[in-house]
């Protein structure tokens, strides 16, 4: 592709940890080389699978156990025994309608990012593949770095944009006849400022979307859309019953990637809400953080953070048997 | 919208194609440009209501006052040391397992693999919570080891899976002629395999790098004011008088631009390694 990003990324100088001391050499081989031996993958495993479990592992069964306690400020600094209380956490948060009005709202807003993320990236890729090769090395550069932005300054840099006084977004939209905007605050109401954050998402998205979907369109053999053509398919005809069949494991994969990702948006609701997002900015993340932190209930809060995981569980199965099924986990 | 690529005439009809690209190109850039651009004007022309799409001026004044807000340095001391932690241990920890997976047939080996998998895909900030408590009750909270050990929650998965598909299109006949040739499976690792894996461990290690970098949520939650880092740090240009925009750009300026350096290096590497052989059916 573009000259820029292909120099290759051996000559890196910077963090270069691990320099020649791999695996541990002691207690390697020795014998049954071609076996390997049964202890010896465990012993690879072992540091891996130690750290997991206990900053990976024990938090979540904490998770769970929390959910189910009574836990406030008072257990936290041990003044209290934590106390257990049953389904309480649970019917406290489902019978209270702030609590589903988050739902939809969360659910809405990751489907919105999704959709628009997806067919964006769909669009971009297409395009890319028509362009002239200097236009297609301009857009990968900017598409390269705004993937690299961190999610904190690009969310700054967004703020900055749509600032009520001064934010060029509204002067250029002013601009337009019949449009006045100077002095439009985004974030008056939850839907628009919501709207705005969906924008940002998106907008960091979509890069790594069309990169990968860019790749995919490559394998996609001329042949037969050559032959699909002959044969008077159209170019949305090609589209659809060639590139887009053959795309089908690639488009899963980021789908349900993104339903993850969009669905645990946090730094950039919070930091756009100056780390008090109102009300009406509540996602089930800022929403569960909020409780726990700022109402000093983290019983509830681990209550909402595991229907979170709970509601997310079935993409991660969908996730799971397509790259089983792509024979990456062979 | 048809006739596009049936590669006889196509001189002409690429113009309105590349006329769409340079439209998203400048709409997919504009944020980055206005960043640096309010980075580098005058603190005075961000404040006009209605401001100029160019520069107006080259100033380095909004960069000094955004070192001078709030300390800078120790920030980035604080992350760099936290992330190089992160990495160093993620690689070797993440290599090791990776091999096991890669290289090792044995029991259990699909259950490792799909609980990796499965880690990878738990959203961080639903585990905030328990590992604000665990933190607390093992006397991290407010200590960078505490922040480096969660850090490897996310990144060892992240490295583990990426270091294994770079293993994995390692052939094992280089290996094998190694060991025919008496080495054993170590020498042949360290003497085949290692220089074949080195660019895929560096383009692993510098995402990695900047992701422990970028992380926001639990450095702010894990840490306290005097200990901010890097990310945390932007932050203060926001005070209940207002935010000082220009400073506030300028600083993002230097925190973007070095990782985004970074990831322009390695970002075509790791495209590669995430997308290998998905396509295949």
């Amino acid at each position: 592709m573009s000259a820029a990003d292909t120099t290759t990324p051996a000559k890196v100088p910077p963090p270069r940890p691990a320099p020649p001391s791999p695996p541990s050499a002691p207690n390697a081989p020795r014998r049954g080389r071609i076996s390997g031996g049964a202890a010896t993958p465990w012993l690879l495993l072992a540091p891996c699978l130690l750290i997991l479990a206990l900053v990976m592992g024990y938090p979540m069964v904490r998770l769970v156990t929390l959910s189910f306690q009574k836990f406030g400020q008072s257990q936290l600094w041990g003044f209290q025994p934590a106390e257990w209380v049953g389904f309480a956490n649970f019917t406290g948060v489902l019978s209270d309608t702030t609590f589903w009005q988050v739902v939809l709202r969360t659910i809405l807003f990751a489907a919105g990012s999704v959709i628009f993320t997806m067919v964006l990236g769909m669009l971009v890729a297409l395009l890319l593949q028509r362009v002239s090769g200097w236009v297609k090395t301009m857009v990968n550069i900017v598409l390269v770095a705004s993937w690299g932005m961190p999610i904190i300054v690009a969310t700054t840099v967004f703020k900055w944009l749509f600032d009520s006084d001064y934010g060029i977004l509204n002067a250029l939209l002013s601009k337009l006849p019949g449009v006045e905007l100077i002095g439009h605050n985004w974030f008056a109401s939850g839907p628009q400022g919501l709207a705005v954050i969906m924008l940002l998402v998106v907008w960091g998205a979509v890069p790594f979307v069309v990169i990968t979907l860019s790749a995919g369109l490559t394998q996609v053999p001329a042949e037969l859309e050559e032959a699909a053509r002959l044969d008077g398919a159209g170019s949305w005809g090609v589209f659809r019953y060639v590139t887009l069949p053959i795309l089908k494991p690639i488009i899963v994969m980021l789908t349900t990637l993104s339903v993850i990702w969009d669905m645990g948006v946090f730094p950039q609701v919070f930091v756009m809400r100056d780390g008090h997002p109102e009300d009406e900015f509540q996602l089930l993340t800022t929403y569960s953080y909020d409780r726990a932190f700022q109402v000093n209930d983290y019983a509830q809060g681990s209550a909402i953070a595991l229907i979170t995981v709970l509601l997310l569980l079935g993409v991660v199965a969908v996730y799971m048997r397509q790259m089983l099924k792509i024979g990456e986990v062979e | 919208m048809s006739a596009i690529s049936t590669g006889g005439r196509p001189r002409k009809s690429k113009l309105g194609w590349n006329l769409l690209g340079l439209l998203v190109f400048l709409t997919a850039g504009f944020p980055v440009y206005w960043m640096l651009n309010t980075a580098i004007k005058p603190a005075k022309d961000t404040i006009d209501p209605d401001p100029s799409l160019f520069p107006t001026g080259f100033t380095l004044a909004n960069f000094r006052r955004a070192l001078a807000i709030a300390d800078f340095w120790g920030p980035v001391g604080r992350s760099l040391i936290v992330s190089l932690s992160v990495v160093v241990i993620g690689m070797v920890v993440g290599l090791l397992a990776a091999l096991a997976i890669s290289r090792f047939a044995f029991r259990g080996r699909k259950v490792v693999i799909v609980g990796i998998l499965a880690v990878q895909m738990v959203p961080l900030v639903a585990m905030i919570i328990p590992v604000f408590l665990l933190l607390n009750d093992l006397e991290q909270y407010d200590k960078l080891s505490g922040l480096i050990i969660t850090y490897l929650t996310f990144i060892l998965p992240f490295t583990v899976w990426t270091l294994r598909g770079f293993i994995v299109n390692i052939p094992r006949e280089l290996e094998e002629a190694a060991m025919v040739d008496g080495c054993s499976r170590t020498g042949a690792f360290i003497r085949v395999v290692f220089p074949l894996l080195a660019p895929g461990m560096v383009a692993t290690s510098v995402y990695a790098f900047i992701q422990a970098w970028n992380e926001y949520i639990y450095a702010l939650m894990l840490l306290s004011q005097q200990h901010q880092t890097a990310t945390v740090w932007l932050g203060n240009f926001t005070t209940k008088h207002g935010t000082e925009y220009a400073p506030m750009m300028a600083g993002a300026t230097m925190m973007a631009v070095p990782i985004v350096a970074l990831f322009l290096l390695v970002q075509r590497k790791m495209a590669a390694g995430l997308t290998a052989g998905a396509v295949k059916g």
